[in-house]
């Protein structure tokens, strides 16, 4: 399936009174018009995640071969499968999904929720400060913002 | 699900990518977007938070009780320090009824740039406060508009009432360099903070 969120308007500037979306376009027609698909019409209705779904803004996605055991029970609807591709470029954090997709953060939490309980992702959980193991880490940040 | 990937250490190869989170705050226009453009690598870019009536416990809905949500954005920037570790800055709502997105935001932050305009002081005080309050490492930079009265640093840090350690510069927000001097010198700060609370509490610990 498509990348809903990467494929061109097929009408830029449409001139109909009536967008014409294909059931998963996400796009925004104008700021004003608000979403055309209600945000958590894509999450079922929920607004939390499965799981104990902590997803911090600054949580990291990457994407895993779920390894034949997992589930081809497993169905992803659109929006699972744009943000699986979009990790599995690169990963990402929350706020950049959230960003990409241009969806909410709360619909971004459950979508994610869905592919951890599917095990296709996996979250690096931002690191508490107070915990890093050591200095290196941080001395490595300033040398690198020194550098920029 | 762990793997060698998702248990800890750093700079191996491997390691799990360590995103961390800086927060640029201050009041209402006073630079925020601008001091994370300036420093970022990526072109700054926004996440939306809707929040649902069940969502906003203390938002004051009178007058507005139509309005079933509200949207808060978030404009935030990235920098790369290396492969597996990059710093996000994240410019917090100006508004102070949307305290509640900043305590998410604050969890786990490595500090904050607390951006003063000198002409509209009071507006950084509530964000002296927040991250006076949660013992979050914090510098102040003092913005330097065109056409602002240039107060030495000394005069700022008592009208904010800083404690002495607490770093502040001055700085223009639209400048790379004096956003950079402002990040190094904030990681500096919550390097050493955060050395001197391990030494404080590792007797304790034993």
């Amino acid at each position: 399936m498509a990348a809903p969120f990467e494929q061109p308007q097929p009408d830029p500037a449409p001139s109909h009174d009536v967008p014409q979306p294909g059931p998963w376009d996400l796009q925004w027609y104008d700021d004003e018009a608000g979403p055309v698909v209600r945000p958590y019409a894509m999450t079922r209705g929920r607004t939390r995640p499965a799981g104990d779904g902590y997803f911090d803004l600054v949580s990291v996605i990457t994407v895993v071969d779920p390894g034949p055991a997992a589930g081809s029970e497993t169905v992803l609807d659109p929006e699972h499968q744009v943000i699986v591709e979009m990790c599995g470029r690169e990963p990402l954090t929350v706020a950049e999904i959230g960003a990409a997709t241009e969806l909410p953060l709360g619909v971004v939490r459950v979508l994610l929720g869905d592919l951890d309980d599917a095990g296709l992702i996996r979250v690096t959980r931002p690191v508490p400060p107070a915990q890093l193991p050591d200095e290196r880490l941080l001395k490595e940040v300033i040398n690198g913002l020194r550098a920029l | 699900m762990a793997s060698a990937l998702s248990d800890g250490g750093s700079g191996i190869p491997d390691a799990p990518p360590v995103a961390l989170k800086i927060l640029i705050a201050g009041g209402f226009g006073v630079g925020k977007t601008t001091l994370v453009g300036a420093v970022s690598q990526i072109r700054p870019l926004r996440t939306e938070e809707r929040l649902s009536e069940a969502g906003r416990p203390v938002d004051d809905t009178t007058g507005v009780e139509a309005k079933s949500t509200t949207t808060v954005a978030m404009d935030f920037g990235r920098i790369d320090i290396r492969e597996g570790l990059a710093v996000y800055l994240f410019g917090t709502p100006g508004q102070d009824r949307f305290w509640f997105v900043w305590d998410e935001l604050a969890v786990g932050a490595l500090g904050a740039v607390v951006l003063a305009d000198t002409r509209r002081l009071e507006d950084c005080f509530p964000s002296v406060d927040f991250f006076e309050r949660r013992g979050i490492p914090f510098v102040v930079g003092v913005n330097c508009f065109d056409g602002s009265p240039r107060h030495p640093v000394e005069a700022v840090r008592a009208a904010l009432d800083l404690d002495p350690q607490v770093p502040v510069v001055l700085c223009d927000a639209r400048e790379r360099e004096d956003g950079k001097e402002l990040l190094v010198t904030l990681v500096e700060h919550a390097r050493v903070s955060l050395a001197s609370g391990r030494a404080a509490s590792a007797p304790a610990e034993v």
